[in-house]
């Protein structure tokens, strides 16, 4: 599937900004599955400098500056992707068991799989506790295959977890939103995420899009018309496999991807360091994700 | 029998002597009771020929020169840690050259090996892709700063600047304890050392031949020069402080001198147009080169850490575009993950092919099954690192921990392993310290070694700063624990000769000095400093004259009326120091009866207005711009500094327990102002401080008049009032030889407010505002006077216009001299007004820096 995908952050500050520094994890990295044909962040007003980089993950990550005087800033991504799919990673039959990727990792020299070992490693939002791991439990029955353990804690979050908007703010921590069994895509991804490395299974954090307006006779799904999250498992000799709790099903075509890590905060979409702007300063955000392909 | 018991009697009686190593610790002197190593035995020698009284008048004056230099040390933990005085031993510790060619070797092999660590972390990992290093030590531990990945490449050093701790184990062999590797602090407080050493020990400096440190210092500047952004010939070096609060202040001021490098703090830099600059007067300079001694994470909000305010937002991208060095780089603090000691000699072999020299003491980590097991089986005899800490300890030792917080401690290193190291516990080795009553006691030293980039390899301070532990027995030896420092001399096998300190011509670098670099926040200090240094002489001088003439009415046992002439000094100390009601407010009636509480309250109490916060905020403005003043200067801070602890020292009764601290602060304070006009260069800084200065005197001397001249009080009590006004102002003698006839108020006023010669008049005052704000930086473009001058112009032009005669009338009810009230007011409030047109021109706008509010995935 082809899209179209254009996000505009719009901040209003109650004093002029002096200055601000910026980072965005807003245009779509490539990776086998999904290919960028065309791309562009613009800023308004204009930034002084503007620095496109890899970063540390292989996410494409823009540096920008402005440096006069400003009440409003204005940052406007547009990107157009093709995703395909992925049909042959569906396989929850495939015969390693969960229990057996952490030796296996262990003994193991191949750069995937030494790379992967990052993952299995708590991050500033994901710490595991006690708890974390005892909801997990049932998921993970000795000797289960991997996907299919994967794929039960999947709808096990779905189903036990109440989406609510209002709940959680980017600071509640996990152990919060599981007592509450309450929360937003990102909560539900690094819920998913902490499950996994209690258990010692690598599993990373997928920031993306989700397309608005579903094909005729699809349900639309939670999700578009903002920033989407979900979450990936590492397994051996197979690769990176995503899930998306917060809709209960492995992403195909209609699933973005911008950027990847360990946890949101390696990928925010944008972030930033002001002078100036007084007390206040409020926003407002639009994604759109349009399908090219009719 | 009789001669051999005053043998031992002798021998017990002289200085080494009576000295006991510790049993079964190396001792760096002795061999055995009595018996010193070879390398010692000319200090020995010289330690009984000085003898312990004469040794002890030593150290007074080692302590003189520290307190004099203003050497301070901040201890967090302490209430009075701010500005503690640096704590030396005379005894240096000795290190033979023979050794200490090895010990060098093995430290240059080290950062060697650990400059090729840096790239490697920050670019291919080949050390975890080939097994060097299992990944979680390197991915867990949190000072691998992912956003620093891809930098610290290329052919040019990447850890310019390199620090070791050092300690000798029982088995006499020297083991690196620490590696230093992100801000390197210490250098500063050696050569301060050695400084003081050098004077209180001259002879025995000379004669012990110890190799010299300034050429490690000339080789820290070359390698400063050769970091900047290739085609910057000249580069500008600024060293990067968290700014006085920060535990080494005193180091970063003075090195920063010693260098020629201009101090700055996070909010003095700023990022333009992918550049790094310095905020100073009016314009932006380009800033090449930053030394650091702010932590890596510190350094940028935008990329590191969000809640820092010690950074630069920016700083991390514009080092990435190689426009700006950084020494040492952001990322470098990775290296002192002390877990990457368990596998240094394995990278060692694998950088390098050598083996590794220089031991580090022996680390287990918790990460590898094995290591784990070791640690836990072992757990008594261990430290335990946490290499996460948080706000927890950053070293435990299981051995003093209860049951429960070991049990606690075991099942969190079994939760997290890969988050803890162990390491064995050094029993460090001992060396003479010198006691209060002047004897010898073994203390346990660590020896922290510097290292600085030299073309392709490094060079060693010969030398470097010993740290010694409180107390015998106490391993964890820091300066925050509160342990003495001591001088480290390498012996020189041979004296030094002199051609050795002539540096080859191609190494000499120029010396820069760039007088306009005075940072926006570094002016503003000195203009405060200034006003708050002319506030507490203005007021200390009001307080002595208050205070004599009390002295006369309390001996005539006459009552203070509020119109007598002790009435209006008294109204003039509440209308000065704003600290009202006092005597002019409500109940202002009984404060009359009895002043002394009231006064006391004006002097000690710490209250904004005060006396004792005057002073307090004089001595932090003098602290934060150290590095602008003399060292005669710092001197009088210091003696300021002991008269307010002696004001505020204890519960002050009566005004006379306050007589000499005011006595020896008009002594101090005038001692300032001439110092700081004689001793610091007549730069941009400088003029702010004058300004400052100039302006409190106006506003003083304006305040004064009004309150005790407006009013017109009875002929018999008015001789007595001039004459008082007249001692505040200094101007009693001038007075007397300009006016012989008797006290007038017209003469007074001419003298005290026109007369522009007298340096105690407002006229005087206004002059010297209006020469130094015409030698400030200004938009040259344009033709017309600058706010401030403006404002100086009118004031002038109006009080030279003005009659003294009919300033001195009173109105028709002789009650108040209302035009010269009207002339005070304006003063007053214009000069508050220069005031702030000069901050909001030059200084640097107190601007938050804030995060943006992030938007979280809402799907």
């Amino acid at each position: 599937m082809r899209y179209r995908v254009t996000h505009i952050t719009h901040y209003h500050y109650s004093k002029p900004v002096t200055t601000c520094y910026n980072l965005a994890h807003l245009l779509p990295r490539e990776f086998h599955r999904q290919s960028c044909t065309h791309s562009s962040l613009l800023i308004d007003p204009t930034a002084a400098s503007l620095h496109e980089r890899m970063d540390y993950f292989g996410n494409r990550l823009a540096y920008f500056n402005v440096q006069h005087n400003h009440s409003e800033l204005v940052v406007k991504a547009v990107s157009e992707v093709e995703v395909r799919a992925h049909s042959d990673l569906l396989d929850t039959a495939f015969p390693m068991a969960w229990d057996e990727v952490a030796p296996y990792l262990l003994n193991s020299r191949r750069p995937d799989d030494l790379d992967a070992r990052q993952f299995l490693l708590e991050s500033p939002f994901i710490e595991i506790d006690a708890d974390l791991h005892a909801y997990a439990e049932p998921s993970f029955v000795p000797g289960r295959p991997i996907l299919d353990a994967v794929h039960d804690l999947m709808g096990r979050i779905h189903g036990d977890f109440k989406y609510d908007p209002d709940f959680s703010t980017i600071a509640t921590p996990l152990s919060e939103v599981l007592a509450h069994r309450r929360g937003v895509c990102q909560d539900f991804a690094h819920l998913a995420i902490a499950c996994l490395i209690s258990h010692r299974i690598p599993a990373r954090y997928v920031s993306g899009y989700l397309e608005t307006i579903p094909p005729p006779g699809k349900e639309k799904l939670r999700g578009a018309d903002a920033s989407h999250a979900w979450f990936s498992v590492y397994v051996p000799n197979r690769g990176w496999v995503d899930f998306d709790p917060t809709n209960n099903q492995v992403p195909m075509e209609r699933h973005i991807t911008t950027a990847w890590g360990r946890d949101y905060g390696d990928v925010t979409p944008l972030k930033g360091v002001i002078f100036g702007g007084g007390e206040k300063h409020t926003l407002d955000v639009s994604v759109d994700v349009e399908a090219l392909d009719t | 029998m009789a001669d051999h018991q005053t043998t031992a009697d002798a021998e017990q009686r002289t200085l080494c002597g009576a000295y006991h190593p510790l049993d079964g610790m190396y001792d760096e002197m002795c061999t055995g009771p009595g018996e010193s190593r070879p390398h010692w035995s000319y200090l020995r020698q010289s330690l009984e020929t000085l003898g312990p009284v004469e040794l002890r008048r030593r150290y007074g004056e080692a302590r003189r020169l520290i307190r004099d230099n203003d050497v301070t040390y901040n201890v967090y933990s302490d209430p009075l840690g701010i500005g503690r005085p640096w704590d030396l031993d005379l005894i240096p510790l000795l290190l033979g050259s023979e050794e200490w060619a090895q010990i060098e070797s093995g430290l240059i092999q080290r950062a060697e090996l650990l400059n090729l660590l840096l790239k490697d972390i920050y670019g291919p990992r080949r050390i975890i892709a080939q097994g060097i290093i299992p990944p979680e030590l390197l991915y867990a531990f949190p000072s691998f700063l992912r956003p620093c990945d891809g930098m610290c490449q290329g052919p040019v050093t990447s850890l310019p600047l390199y620090a070791a701790d050092l300690a000798r184990l029982p088995d006499g062999q020297i083991r690196v304890i620490a590696d230093r590797t992100q801000a390197p602090s210490g250098a500063g407080y050696a050569l301060e050392n050695r400084i003081v050493m050098s004077r209180v020990m001259p002879s025995l400096f000379r004669d012990s031949h110890a190799h010299r440190l300034a050429p490690f210092f000339r080789a820290m500047r070359n390698a400063m020069n050769a970091l900047a952004p290739s085609g910057v010939d000249e580069p500008r070096i600024v060293l990067l402080s968290p700014g006085v609060g920060n535990e080494s202040y005193f180091e970063h001021a003075y090195l920063a001198n010693y260098l020629g490098y201009t101090l700055v703090e996070g909010a003095d830099l700023t990022v333009r147009d992918d550049h790094v600059w310095i905020r100073t007067l009016g314009h932006l300079e380009r800033v090449d080169v930053i030394v650091r001694r702010v932590d890596d994470e510190f350094c940028d909000p935008l990329e590191l850490r969000g809640d820092s305010f010690l950074g630069v937002p920016g700083l991390l991208q514009v080092a990435r575009l190689g426009n700006v060095r950084i020494a040492n780089p952001l990322g470098s603090g990775v290296l002192q993950n002390p877990a990457l000691m368990a596998y240094m000699p394995a990278l060692c072999r694998h950088f390098l092919g050598e083996d590794l020299q220089l031991q580090n003491v022996q680390t287990w980590w918790c990460g590898d099954d094995q290591d784990r097991r070791h640690v836990l089986a072992n757990l008594e005899h261990l430290v335990i690192k946490p290499l996460s800490p948080g706000k927890g300890p950053r070293t435990l030792l299981a051995s003093s921990l209860d049951n429960e917080a070991r049990d606690r401690l075991v099942r969190e290193i079994e939760a997290r392993p890969h988050l803890f190291c162990a390491q064995e516990r050094a029993e460090l080795s001992a060396a003479p310290v010198l006691s209060d009553s002047g004897a010898l006691e073994p203390r346990h030293v660590v020896l922290r070694s510097y290292l600085v980039s030299q073309e392709e390899s490094y060079t060693v301070m010969p030398g470097g700063l010993t740290r010694v532990s409180a107390s015998p027995g106490d391993y964890l030896v820091s300066s925050q624990r509160g342990g003495a420092s001591k001088d480290t001399w390498v012996l020189a096998s041979e004296p030094e000769k002199q051609e050795t300190l002539i540096v080859p011509a191609r190494h000499v670098v120029p010396p820069t000095r760039r007088g306009g670099d005075v940072p926006s926040r570094v002016a503003e200090n000195l203009f405060w400093l200034g006003r708050y240094a002319e506030r507490a002489e203005g007021l200390v001088r009001l307080l002595r004259v208050v205070q004599l003439n009390l002295a006369d009415s309390l001996a005539f046992a006459s009552a203070v009326t509020p119109d007598s002439s002790m009435g209006l000094l008294l109204r003039a100390v509440t209308a000065q120091t704003r600290l009202f009601p006092g005597f002019i407010g409500e109940g202002a009636e009984s404060r009359f009866a009895a002043p002394e509480p009231e006064l006391l309250r004006v002097i000690t109490s710490g209250i904004p207005g005060s006396l004792s916060q005057t002073l307090g905020a004089m001595l932090m403005a003098a602290r934060t711009v150290r590095d602008r003043l003399s060292v005669d200067t710092l001197r009088v801070i210091n003696d300021v500094d002991i008269e307010l602890r002696g004001l505020t020292a204890g519960p002050q009764q009566h005004l006379n327990d306050v007589d000499d601290e005011l006595d020896n602060l008009v002594t101090a304070l005038v001692g300032f102002s001439g110092l700081t006009n004689e001793n610091m260069t007549h730069e941009q800084g400088w003029r702010f401080l004058e300004i400052g200065r100039r302006m409190e005197r106006a506003l003083h001397t304006a305040s004064l008049l009004q309150t005790t001249l407006v009013p017109v009080i009875r002929d018999d009590e008015a001789s007595q009032l001039l004459e008082s006004v007249l001692s505040i102002i200094d101007s009693l003698m001038t007075y007397k030889r300009n006016f012989p006839l008797g006290y007038e108020v017209s003469g007074l006023l001419d003298l005290a407010l026109l007369d522009e010669k007298n340096p105690r008049s407002i006229g005087y005052q206004l002059l010297s505002i209006q020469k130094h704000t015409g030698y400030l930086p200004v938009d040259r473009a344009r033709q017309h006077l600058s706010g401030e001058e403006r404002i100086i112009l009118e004031l002038l032009t109006e009080l030279r216009v003005s009659d003294v005669d009919a300033l001195s009338a009173a109105d028709q009810d002789q009650q108040a001299r209302l035009s010269l009230d009207q002339l005070l007011n304006k003063l007053q409030f214009q000069l508050v007004n220069v005031s702030n047109v000069l901050t909001a021109s030059y200084f640097q706008k107190v601007e938050r820096l804030h995060q943006l509010v992030q938007i979280r995935a809402e799907g």
